[in-house]
């Protein structure tokens, strides 16, 4: 039951064979007996979960149940939930008890779905290896001395080491491919809009993200559908109609173009990342896939305009922890401004305020044009990239990261070699496309590695295709870690 | 590029964030090292290229000016750190 997916799950309620309080007992049990090792949540309340259980046993009695009703997932502790923590992995917010719902916890609400818990994750998803959280780093369930990748790293886990058949994420510069690659699970980050971000804590607006994660392509569709969709309350919520995102997960790759960019495949790839990244483009010209030779000649210029723009947006946002009204406040200070300084001297960590003096800099008097200006024309020149490779392909191949997880502490002292790890998945959120990262073998070292498949704007269906046919064809997205 | 020890202490302040006059010189070598990274950016000719706000490029939209918010002020007081008769306390600004 615990190795079943998302739709494995629903079917098996539908069958009453098992019920939604049951089902979620068992998850409770696994992260009751593994959270101690692993760290995946940072929340977990037994009680609330099964009332919830309980109340979608009864929508079902009532025969109301949808798709997913009573199904157990992972909320990223990101997601305002209304009655829950909802910390973001910050001591800023370790007193937040959101008194509203996200729209997409709402949606995930709506469609009968039962909250196991919140998940760790980078402070204000400011990482790539969930080791900057307050509470604490998530361990990868494969090597429990290697990180699980981040920022959405307790989510990865929890789906990786089956304590939960899916979970919501949020990918800002990677943060849903990445830590989906080192944990051997597959992981959607939607093109920019498609998931509104209301009530989704902000870190960079214009590259902030929801998605999902699961262990299959298919399931990952099954939640696209229930998260995704127009929402007024979010500015930058695209207008469109719905789509199912299923639809075409059983299509032929026959011709299909897919794209290999050279950079992806020069200096600073490992030879484990290079050898499955391979092997998985040779599985897909077997489904009938074609390769095409595709150049992103401005992908290393996508680390510095990152690193400008995300901070940037990052220190406007996070002027709101104040300590006026919400969130932490610190216990002693002589005025207002001393307030202010102690209480984000406290409530922040060392990266959070790292970025934060980065984002203050780049836009501080004198400074805008040399930085946030230039960084935003680099970001044209990457999105235009782009552009330009779609006209001769429909999807994009390549590694998530240049290595496997890397050891726990091991770049924990620099920042900077953390930010040259983000190297090929940075260029999809300052374009706005969608991006995936689908199980595809493992290190010499036993950890698992991921295959990035971009799409072009709103191409998801396509994308979740490519992801389902590579998956019939191979089993790395069952291999289970032994806990 | 290199932040002087003043520079450091400048961005704290305006970052509104205590950093203590020990720890500035650590800061400063960490913002220090990503600026070198970000240096990177000054060689790239980008003379006449559009800057990109959003991937989108699309106007913001525009909705009636109606409430559409219950009122849900007590929710949202009851989380604050101080709060009182309905105002958030903060310590006393005008003498």
């Amino acid at each position: 039951m615990i190795n079943s997916t998302l739709k494995a799950l629903s079917q098996q309620l539908a069958a009453k064979a098992i019920s939604s309080e049951e089902l979620a007992g068992l998850y409770l049990d696994r992260i009751e007996a593994a959270n101690p090792l692993l760290n995946a949540f940072i929340t977990v309340d037994r009680e609330r979960s099964l009332q919830l259980a309980r109340a979608a046993d009864a929508v079902r009695a009532r025969g109301e149940a949808g798709l997913l009703t009573g199904v157990p997932v992972a909320h990223k502790d990101i997601f305002c939930q209304q009655g829950w923590k909802t910390s973001c992995g910050s001591r800023m917010l370790d007193n937040f008890i959101s008194p509203y719902d996200a729209h997409v916890i709402e949606r995930c609400a709506q469609a009968g779905l039962v909250t196991l818990g919140r998940t760790n994750m980078d402070e204000f998803a400011m990482g790539s290896s969930t080791e900057n959280s307050w509470y604490g780093p998530a361990r990868n369930p494969w090597d429990r001395n290697a990180i699980p990748g981040g920022s959405s790293g307790g989510s990865a886990v929890a789906v990786a080491a089956r304590l939960a058949p899916a979970a919501t994420a949020t990918d800002t510069g990677g943060s849903i491919r990445q830590p989906a690659s080192h944990c051997g699970i597959t992981g959607l980050k939607p093109t920019y809009g498609v998931v509104s971000r209301y009530g989704m804590v902000a870190f960079a607006s214009s590259l902030d993200q929801g998605g999902v994660m699961a262990q299959t392509a298919e399931d990952c569709a099954l939640m696209l559908n229930t998260i995704a969709g127009f929402d007024e309350r979010d500015s930058t919520s695209v207008e469109r109609t719905g789509e199912d995102y299923t639809r075409k997960l059983g299509d032929s790759l026959a011709g299909l173009r897919v794209g290999l960019p050279r950079e992806y495949f020069a200096d600073g790839l490992s030879a484990d990342v290079a050898r499955v990244v391979e092997a998985a483009v040779a599985e897909l010209k077997k489904l009938g896939a074609e390769v095409v030779d595709i150049s992103l000649p401005n992908t290393e210029l996508s680390i510095p305009a990152y690193y400008v723009i995300a901070p940037a947006e990052a220190s406007t946002n996070l002027s709101r922890y104040d300590g006026v009204r919400y969130g932490h406040r610190a216990a002693e200070y002589r005025d207002l401004v001393d307030m202010y300084e102690r209480t984000r001297a406290e409530g922040f960590g060392r990266e959070v305020k790292r970025r934060i003096m980065v984002g203050t800099y780049v836009l501080s008097h004198g400074y805008y044009d040399a930085y946030y200006l230039k960084a935003q024309k680099i970001r044209r020149l990457v999105s235009d990239d782009f552009k330009a490779a779609f006209e001769s392909c429909d999807v994009i191949l390549g590694p998530v990261a240049p290595t496997a997880a890397f050891d726990l502490g091991a770049n924990a002292d620099d920042p900077l070699q953390m930010y040259l790890s983000d190297i090929y998945t940075l260029s999809v959120n300052l374009a706005g496309l969608p991006g995936m990262s689908v199980p595809a073998g493992f290190a010499a070292n036993g950890r698992p590695i991921g295959l990035q498949i971009i799409g072009n704007y709103f191409d998801e269906a396509r994308m979740l295709n490519v992801a389902h046919r590579f998956q019939q064809a191979t089993d790395w997205h069952r291999r289970v870690p032994a806990l | 590029m290199s932040l002087t020890h003043q520079d450091v202490a400048r961005i704290a302040k305006l970052a509104r964030i205590n950093v203590s006059d020990d720890e500035i010189d650590a800061v400063g070598a960490q913002l220090n090292t990503i600026f070198d990274m970000i240096a990177k950016m000054q060689a790239i000719d980008t003379d006449g290229v559009e800057p990109m706000t959003h991937p989108q490029d699309s106007a913001l939209r525009l909705r009636e000016d109606i409430v559409t918010e219950p009122d849900r002020r007590d929710a949202f007081m009851a989380i604050a750190p101080q709060a009182e008769a309905g105002l958030f306390l903060v310590p006393k600004v005008i003498e």
